[in-house]
């Protein structure tokens, strides 16, 4: 065995490395966020963020849910649900590039002993209509991490640019650990004793009962039901917000008479958002128990996919509004009105 | 004459847009030089690696040369009054930048004017460059751009730093909110970021070189090199030569070097065809074969560093690479677990084309056509084996539901043919016709470009032949048709490949005819009302498989454009006799006699059009009493024999003979337009001579319209 470094990181030794290189380079140390998603571009932290002309600097580990991923814990390499540490520059700073490597150098890898590659790899995700152009990062032959300039987010052309680095954890730690199952990847060191608890011990258990749950016992007609239910309050909110952004002094529907104005701070658009995450949720476990049809497969996902365009859309919308969040200065009216419109990206069917 | 150097640095630029990117920037910037009075004296060099695209000039002027030139002022008789200048001279002399006694007099036929010698002075090429070099950097053309600090520029990826220097002077450009200077940046990690370039020329090119940055041609050549020496460590062993490859890692890299890699032989039960698409296609690793030609465990990776001393490299990329071959085993293992036959009924959740149904239709329309063109070529005597073509079209789709496809979807076919070479498909059927079953999925995506092999056999050639004809049947019948650079679906390259099944395998089969089976696949179906109606349909299908077959002519037979014109002009529907009668006329072309026969037909085609033009038609039928001249007589005489002959050696597909016996008729003709004349007053004669005209064209016209083929001007 040839540890890609000597005395390699543990797992959260990892992720404690890289949040730190980010906060001291400015970067908002979030949390994971609290509803399933499919990536770490899913979070709010980054697809509501990247929105909007505010700049904004983040770092973040996502757990995230692929139903369809899962091999029941058997598989060395493949997992339902893995760990991304998001990083999103907004604007990306002019040595971006240097950062991200630098970044390399605070886990332990030493560049000068190591073959690294950009590779192209644009990157896509049509049911929240958003693309970005960039690369694969390529370490030895390993793709360790996607650095993605987003150029479009729901359907909303992006001013100004964010970069993402999306660093994916476990295959880095399996690499500086040199292990070939992502299950004996230490995941922490007791410092007395130094027994190791591996990524076996934490999370095995959950691999295997989530793959039996996604492939065999998620009950499709209640998670149709689920799906329906937030799609249909995710549209209401989003139709509720239309309707009052048009007209200033509408009759709004919480009881309140009309001639109020409309504050468009208050309104629940996060809310909405986590009702898209979860339709998305819901579709990736029926697609993963092979519930959804051939005709039915596009549409869903343009159903999934019309929330979030139209979620971005709003959110864009409130964001630039003289009545923005109170710490927010509004913004001068030339600016908004210089705000893009939603084009829907239409995806070709998967043949 | 100072020497030019343009580098725009970037991030790494995708290594497939580089080397076109790079020739463009060679072609815009010659031309800006050429446009701008400012000749390249020497060579221009490109140099372009993954993070700069750059180039070269050697001796370009300092300045563009000055130019005279004599300008017209005001006349004479405003210039001056009493004998003294008016303001109209001094105004003129001073825009002119002369003094107003150098001030000439031109006669023009509207009276005496003021005239001057203007000398321009020349810009300097500095100036020059720094004002047009940003429109020819934005304007490269990338497949994808993107922004990176709006509202600005797009470019490819984002552009980091300039250098553009006349000799050793920085050219004051600017680009994108980027100043052009004198430092140029060096290998990311070899070495240090800022690079001084002392000057244009071999200098940046050294000191790049230091910086180990090297040209494409060098890093090329190191490579091969490289690979080469780290193959001698295996005796008898060989690197697979994949051009397509070496391209990538070439435009991959700054400072090449090559590791040799090996792999648990035990994987080698795995099929070639996995083992290698993964190395190449997705690790990008070059493989290794024995002198046999059998696959080794072992594999070169191209690495953007000078070396790996402690192995820590190799090891990285053994360890990325035995997980995939892991995966490939376990879906290989795992998609036994279930026959392709017992796949077939979940190709219904795949979608072929969401107006067209699924993969599960499809495979029933393929199957359906394939019965269709085996009883074609059966009518003309050619046996497809029906058990074999039953069972192949029905498999052929089946494996899109395995786990090895699904991983790597560009084995599709291959999977299928491997699976089912491996598979008991059916207790009953003899092991011999299990084999052709499998070499016929194997096979149907082929030939997947011009230069790619046709199936091997007849089964796999209406295979590969029934599956791309069902899906242009059903796009067409949509309406979806290739516009332009338009053509998501490839049914170019699918249309193509259909002409060159049939040529190569020589399948006596008609274009439209088979267009038109495969889309009566979908009737009675929901489908079938959103289809365009069936006119439309064979219209736009007998269009686009003649350009097909015009580009299959030309592209790949290199048939004169003239030669495929004429012939596709007769008929373009039988892609053999196509063949055969370009290859029988190409043949004729050259001589005397077909020259002016040529000719003749494109005369007789003009008389025709402006007769019909004025209003004047021919006979119905020649009139042999009505023929005065005994050239026409004899012309109209000779006819019905020759077109005897000539259909006799058609239908007996003896072209060139048919040919050769038209061009007989040679003399007659020429005798015919030396002395009679079409177009004269009587009607009765002129409509007789029309009507003979018009019989000439239509029966010597059938195996290619000559009026198509180009003279030398003399029609």
């Amino acid at each position: 065995m040839t540890p890609a470094s000597s005395n390699p990181l543990t797992f959260q030794e990892l992720i404690l490395r890289l949040q730190t290189f980010w906060a001291q380079r400015g970067c908002v140390l979030q949390q994971p966020y609290d509803v399933e998603v499919g990536a770490g571009t899913m979070a709010p932290e980054t697809f509501l963020r990247v929105l909007g002309p505010r700049p904004y600097k983040v770092a973040y580990v996502q757990p995230s849910r692929r139903p369809a991923d899962g091999r029941y814990g058997e598989n060395p390499n493949r997992l339902f649900k893995h760990l991304q540490l998001q990083v999103i520059l907004k604007p990306p700073p002019e040595n971006v590039q240097e950062l991200y490597l630098e970044s390399l150098g605070a886990i332990g890898i030493d560049l000068r002993q190591h073959d690294l590659k950009f590779e192209e790899d644009n990157w896509e995700a049509p049911t929240l209509s958003a693309w970005g152009v960039g690369w694969q990062v390529m370490l030895d032959g390993l793709e360790i991490t996607q650095f993605t300039y987003f150029q479009q987010c729901g359907g909303v052309d992006l001013n100004p640019i964010s970069a993402e680095l999306t660093y994916g954890l476990e295959r880095i730690a399996a690499f500086l650990q040199d292990v070939d199952s992502i299950y004996d990847i230490v995941w922490a060191r007791d410092p007395e004793t130094g027994h190791p608890v591996k990524y076996g011990d934490v999370r095995l258990a959950d691999e295997l009962q989530f793959s039996v749950y996604n492939f065999e016992s998620a009950d499709v007609e209640k998670t149709w039901r689920h799906f329906e239910l937030c799609e249909a309050e995710c549209r209401t909110l989003l139709e509720e917000y239309a309707a009052r952004a048009k007209d200033r002094h509408p009759p709004a529907t919480d009881g309140h008479t009309g001639s109020e104005p409309f504050n468009k701070a208050r309104f629940p658009l996060l809310a909405a958002y986590d009702l898209c995450l979860k339709c998305s949720h819901y579709f990736n476990i029926l697609d993963a128990r092979g519930a959804i049809s051939v005709t039915e497969r596009v549409g869903v996902i343009a159903r999934v996919r019309a929330l979030a365009v139209g979620i971005a859309k709003a959110w864009v919308d409130q964001q630039t509004s003289e009545s923005g969040t109170p710490d927010e200065p509004a913004l001068p009216r030339e600016q908004k009105q210089k705000k893009k419109s939603a084009k829907p990206e239409l995806t070709p069917a998967a043949t | 004459m100072p020497d030019f150097l343009l580098e725009v640095g970037c991030e790494e630029i995708p290594a497939r847009m580089i080397d076109s990117a790079s020739q463009e920037l060679r072609q815009r910037v010659a031309a800006l030089l050429d446009r701008e009075r400012l000749p390249v004296s020497g060579t221009i060099t490109q140099f372009d690696t993954p993070r700069r695209l750059a180039l070269l000039a050697q001796g370009i002027p300092p300045a563009q040369p000055d130019v005279t030139e004599q300008v017209t002022g005001p006349s004479v008789q405003v210039a001056y009054k009493d004998g003294q200048p008016t303001p109209a001279a001094h105004a003129f002399a001073k825009k002119a930048g002369v003094d107003v006694s150098q001030l000439e007099r031109v006669t023009t036929p509207k009276g005496e004017y003021l005239s001057a010698k203007v000398t321009k002075k020349g810009r300097s090429a500095s100036e020059i460059l720094a004002e047009n070099l940003p429109k020819e950097i934005s304007g490269i053309y990338w497949p994808k751009n993107m922004y990176w600090r709006k509202p600005n520029e797009r470019f490819v990826r984002p552009l980091r730093w300039l250098v553009a220097m006349l000799d050793d002077e920085a050219i004051p450009l600017e680009f994108d909110g980027v100043r052009a200077g004198t430092a140029s940046r060096g290998h990311r990690i070899l070495s240090s970021s800022d690079i001084p370039v002392p000057r244009a020329g071999t200098p940046y090119i050294d000191a790049l070189r230091s910086a180990h940055v090297l040209s494409r041609a060098e890093r090329e050549h190191q490579i091969r090199k490289a690979l080469d020496a780290a193959t001698r460590t295996i005796p008898g062993a060989r690197w697979r030569e994949d051009n397509p490859l070496l391209d990538t890692v070439v435009n991959l890299t700054e400072f090449p070097s090559a590791i040799l890699g090996s792999f648990d032989p035990q994987f080698l039960i795995l099929p070639e065809e996995v083992l290698v698409t993964v190395m190449r296609d997705h690790q990008k690793y070059f493989a290794l074969e024995d002198a046999q030609g059998k696959l080794l465990p072992n594999f070169l990776a191209v690495l953007n560093t000078a070396d790996d001393p402690q192995g820590l490299i190799r090891h990285g990329n053994e360890r990325v690479l035995r997980a995939r071959f892991n995966d490939a085993r376990f879906f290989w293992e795992t998609d036994q677990k279930k026959s392709l036959l017992d796949r077939l009924d979940s190709l219904r959740h795949v979608t072929f084309q969401k107006d067209l149904g699924s993969y599960y239709d499809k495979t029933q329309r393929v199957q359906r056509l394939c019965s269709w063109l085996s009883e074609q070529l059966k009518q003309n005597g050619l046996t497809v084996r029906p058990g074999v073509i039953h069972k192949a079209a029905c498999l052929a789709k089946a494996d899109l539901t395995t786990e090895l496809v699904k991983e790597f979807t560009e084995l599709q076919g291959i999977v299928g043919g491997l699976y089912a070479r491996v598979q008991q498909l059916d207790a009953s059927l003899p092991e011999a016709t299990r084999m052709s079953i499998a070499d016929a999925v194997y096979d149907h995506y082929k030939p997947e470009s011009t230069e790619d092999a046709v199936p091997r056999s007849l089964e796999g050639a209406v295979l590969s032949i029934g599956d791309k004809a069902d899906t242009i049947a059903g796009m067409f019948a949509l309406g979806m048709v290739p516009s332009g650079s338009k053509d998501p679906f490839a049914l170019r390259r699918q249309a193509n490949a259909i002409v060159k099944v049939i040529a190569e395998k020589k399948l006596p089969l008609r274009l439209t005819e088979m267009m038109r089976d495969a889309r009566s696949g979908y009737r009675n179906s929901e489908t079938e009302k959103k289809f365009v109606n069936d006119s439309d349909f064979t219209a736009s299908i007998t269009t686009f498989f003649r350009e097909r077959l015009a580009f299959y002519l030309r592209d790949v037979c290199r048939h004169a454009y003239d030669v495929a014109n004429a012939v596709l002009a007769a008929d373009s529907d039988d892609v053999v006799d196509a063949l055969a009668r370009a290859g029988a006329l190409a043949k004729v072309r050259p001589s005397a006699d077909f020259e002016a026969i040529s000719i003749s037909f494109k005369r007789m085609k003009n008389i025709l059009r402006q007769a019909s033009e004025a209003g004047k038609k021919p006979a119905e039928a020649v009139d042999a009493a009505a023929l005065a001249e005994p050239a026409e007589k004899t012309l109209a005489a000779q006819i019905p024999q020759a077109a005897a002959a000539v259909e006799r050696f058609r239908q007996a597909r003896n072209y060139e003979a048919a040919l050769l016996e038209i061009a007989k008729l040679r003399p007659l003709i020429d005798a015919f337009f030396d002395k009679v004349m079409v177009m004269v007053d009587d009607e009765r004669v002129r409509a007789n001579r029309l009507a003979l005209l018009q019989t000439l064209l239509k029966e010597f016209s059938t195996i290619a319209d000559f009026s198509e083929i180009v003279t030398e001007g003399k029609a």
